[in-house]
């Protein structure tokens, strides 16, 4: 391990070349240690090379790294005309710098925006293929692929479909713009290239962006980029396939190029990594650190074989199921709704984490787990312990990363009227049902925010928290709770892309009923009221596995509230229409 | 007439005994002929030619076959009004396919013995089948415990559903008529032949009956053993046909084999079953993994 060097001894000064591209001749810039695999570094539009500076910054100790202005940019050439901007032109320039800095051994390609665009074009072109180690993409589509995208939704009749495809176009709307004749270059004259650092700052949220002296005649130039490839590629795609193995970077915020463009990737790519993260369209870029890192595993990976448990993770194959690749943390998962729920997101793909009070049941619920498939982990916690959960969810981070998923689904029942419950009943109760809920999402929301992922958080309430009764106070007190507590927080992360759900499932047949304490009767009068109940609710026949059904629905379509179940239905409509009906039937006896 | 149940001797326990190698014989030998393509009745046809090519010439029931989540009774529970004679239990025109599991049940009669076997499998390799194999040793360990120590063959059964419960899966025998847990087997008179109405054999029926509506009545037991209070009595001296089916994630497995209840032990009646060596195979393996 070496020592890290302070920047100005690291030279961050470039060796300058100028390559002969395909009727053009491009700046090619160089750092670094010259026996180390190569970075090949490509820029979009409207930059220059030094869009990627600050990720040189990181990783010029371990790699020579290589970027150049591709045509009509920096200090390369500009020809005039549009057809010189051809993809095939661009992939030829791609060519001719890799001959140029690594003739004998292929490079990693990282590509950003356009760059990403014209990359492909190379990647997928068989002559350039040897020539290249691996290709990282970020925030750029191959314009045949998308072709087929579209063709697919647009043919498909369905109105998501549709819907998916026009949004994909709006989010292009300025690619539209830029096919309008010198409307474009005018707007570049007027001054947009002094305002574009201000732009980047209020619509992207990106501070101290450089202003770059090229920036003008990069925005002027570039556009042909567009104009030159777009319509063709769209209208008349090419079937592209390629075997070099391909990162790619898909910022989930990005308002210029939309998620699900990628969702049919691997049909084209058979080695693919996808790795998601809450960012925008330049973000990376401007934050280097988490792309480095991605960056390094992946070369790390093809240069050397050893791969992380992260990229293993990453990896897409078209027999991925919907939570392929995701870690899903259940707590309460050795029994009833916890259980069903694990093996109901371990049947779709998903890496599950089993926690529970009663380890025994944990490591029988991950045993389930494996046999469909998935890989489990059972962990003995006792969520009613704060420091036992903040342990927990240390461990799990060190171990397996921040989950994507979190169901704060452990919980106990308790009947008995506020008058003969004790205070120390009362806290118990508490501790479980909400003080665990309100613990578990903090501190793995936290994880998820800090690591960047668009996650999911899921709180067991229940329907009695529409429910009023003077049968069992804490219990619907402490669910009500859990939802409101669901709702505010959903409110607070929505805007770091990740959801919260509380699912308020009827009256289930699980253990819970074993659990629960009836306070005020004696030992045999509870055992007789837990046999009463057990069979109330066999009778129901709600199953743990509905509820499990309903719940991963409900985190694939970010619902705020799934409620399971008629009478769960019938109780919330019941509160919301008609509570004096609730609070009448709330004077009820049902328990004795 | 059938002889009594407690006087069954040595070389009625040994007919018994070949008998029911003879039914998994036919089971193993069907299930490694099993193709993709092929139907539950083609199956179940298959097995009841091997059988009969074999000597058998009655049946406590013909063969059944169920492939794929008709192995887990999925929604088999619609029909309740007919005590669970359920019209989906007949071998129908469901295609097996790889990796499929099927579950091969014959209970063939040869002269007065006759024998009720459940074989389950999959069509390569399914690891929730394999799961479920696994999971079905407990039950076959605990119903003999329990029995042994003579608890009443109600509670018997509701300990195996309370092993479901914290297995996770779903006690599907609960699916059969009756929802029956095990039913009596009884040595029969001699005869060659036998009628068969609706694929149960007239003669193991007709004792069946006897026994749940008149001696059994008389005596304080029941041939049906279930969850139910009619089965709230210690164990029956006689044979068993046990049978724990575990459902689950529409996968379903259960063996079947004859239990032997004497007035103050139980045994089974075999060791030497498929699913007692796949087992003991397993431990073998575990006890090389450890070591």
């Amino acid at each position: 391990m070496n020592a890290p060097l302070p920047t100005e001894a690291l030279g961050l000064e470039p060796q300058r070349l100028r390559v002969q591209g395909d009727g053009v001749e491009l700046a090619v810039y160089r750092w670094g240690k010259s026996d180390a695999p190569t970075l090949l570094l490509v820029h979009g539009y409207p930059d220059s090379h030094e869009i990627w500076l600050p990720l040189v910054r990181e990783l010029v100790g371990d790699y020579q790294i290589v970027a150049y202005d591709v045509r009509g940019a920096g200090a390369s050439d500009k020809p005039r005309k549009r057809l010189d901007y051809h993809l095939a032109k661009l992939a030829n320039d791609l060519e001719a710098v890799i001959l140029a800095t690594s003739p004998d051994r292929p490079v990693h390609l990282v590509a950003h925006d356009w760059g990403s665009i014209q990359s492909w074009e190379a990647v997928t072109e068989p002559r350039i293929q040897p020539r290249l180690a691996s290709y990282t993409s970020i925030s750029g589509p191959c314009l045949d692929h998308v072709g087929f995208w579209m063709r697919e939704r647009f043919s498909q009749a369905s109105p998501r479909g549709w819907l998916q495809a026009l949004g994909q176009l709006v989010s292009s709307w300025y690619i539209a713009f830029f096919h309008t004749p010198l409307l474009p270059e005018l707007g570049w004259r007027a001054g947009l290239d002094r305002a574009w650092p201000w732009l980047l700052n209020r619509v992207e949220g990106l501070r101290d962006v450089a202003s770059c002296p090229t920036q003008r005649s990069d925005g002027q130039h570039g556009v042909k980029l567009y104009r030159a490839n777009f319509i063709r590629s769209l209208l008349r795609p090419r079937p592209r396939h390629t075997e070099v193995p391909v990162q790619l970077i898909v910022p989930t915020a990005d308002r210029f190029v939309r998620p699900q463009l990628f969702d049919r990737l691997s049909q084209w790519v058979p080695r693919l990594w996808r790795r998601e993260v809450r960012a925008g369209h330049w973000q990376l870029l401007v934050e280097p650190q988490r792309l480095a890192g991605w960056l390094r595993e992946f070369v790390a990976q093809r240069e050397q074989g050893h791969s992380s448990r992260t990229l293993d993770l990453a990896r897409v194959r078209p027999q991925d199921k919907a939570f392929t690749g995701k870690l899903v943390l259940i707590t309460g998962a050795g029994s009833g709704i916890g259980r069903a729920t694990l093996e109901e997101f371990a049947e779709q793909g998903a890496c599950v984490v089993a926690a529970d009070i009663d380890l025994a049941a944990a490591e029988r619920s991950a045993e389930l787990a494996r046999a469909l498939g998935a890989e489990a982990h059972a962990y003995l916690v006792n969520v009613g312990n704060r420091e036992e959960l903040e342990r927990f969810a240390t461990l799990v981070e060190d171990t397996l990363g921040a989950p994507d998923v979190v169901v704060n689904n452990a919980g106990i029942g308790m009947t008995g009227s506020v008058l003969e419950t004790p205070a120390a009943d009362w806290e118990r109760l508490l501790r479980v049902n909400l003080w665990s809920v309100i613990d578990g999402s903090r501190l793995f929301a936290r994880q998820m925010v800090d690591a960047g992922k668009t996650g999911h958080i899921v709180n067991t309430a229940s329907a009695a928290a529409f429910v009023p009764s003077k049968a069992y106070p804490a219990y619907a007190t402490s669910k009500a709770a859990v939802l409101m507590f669901s709702e505010c927080l959903r409110a607070e992360l929505a805007g770091h892309g990740i959801g919260v759900t509380a699912v308020c499932p009827g009256l289930v047949n699980t253990p819970i009923i074993q659990a629960t304490r009836f306070v005020g009767l004696s030992p045999e009068a509870e055992a007789r009221q837990k046999a009463k109940t057990q069979k109330v609710y066999a009778r129901r026949n709600l199953s743990a596995e509905t509820v499990a059904k309903a719940l991963v629905r409900g985190v694939q379509r970010n619902r705020a509230v799934v409620a399971v179940g008629a009478e769960a239905h019938l109780s919330v409509a019941q509160w919301r229409f008609a509570p004096w009906l609730s609070r009448r039937l709330a004077r009820l006896n049902l328990i004795g | 007439m059938p002889a009594h149940p407690r006087a069954l001797s040595a070389h009625d326990l040994y007919q018994f005994r070949s008998i029911q190698r003879l039914a998994y014989q036919c089971a193993e030998t069907i299930a490694g002929e099993l193709k993709p393509g092929i139907r539950e009745k083609d199956a179940a046809a298959l097995m009841k030619t091997w059988l009969q090519d074999h000597g058998v010439n009655d049946w406590f029931h013909q063969p059944f076959a169920w492939f794929g989540a008709r192995t887990a009774f999925d929604g088999f529970d619609g029909l309740r009004h007919l005590g669970g004679f359920n019209l989906a239990f007949y071998p129908g025109k469901t295609v097996l396919e790889e990796g499929m599991p099927f579950i091969l049940d014959c209970a063939p009669t040869r002269g007065a013995y006759t024998a009720d076997i459940g074989y389950s499998g999959a069509l390569g390799h399914n690891p929730r089948v394999e799961r479920l194999q696994d999971d079905l040793m407990a039950h076959r360990q605990l119903i003999l415990d329990l029995v042994k120590q003579r608890k009443p063959l109600a509670e018997v059964s509701q300990a195996i559903d309370a092993l479901c419960a914290k297995q996770g899966t779903q006690p599907r025998h609960k699916a059969y008529p009756f929802e029956v847990l095990a039913h009596r087997v009884e040595k029969l008179g001699d005869r060659k032949q036998g009628l068969s109405i609706a694929r149960f054999g007239v003669r193991n029926l007709y004792t069946l009956t006897r026994n749940a509506l008149v001696t059994g009545r008389q005596q304080g037991w029941s041939p049906l053993w279930s969850s139910h209070s009619r089965s709230a009595h210690p164990p029956t001296p006689g044979l068993w046909a046990v049978e724990p089916h575990l459902g689950w994630r529409g996968v379903g497995v259960k063996f079947e084999e004859l239990l032997v209840v004497t007035e103050h032990d139980a045994y089974w009646l075999d060791e030497d079953l498929p699913h007692v060596r796949r087992w003991q195979a397993r431990q073998g393996e575990t006890r090389q993994v450890a070591a």
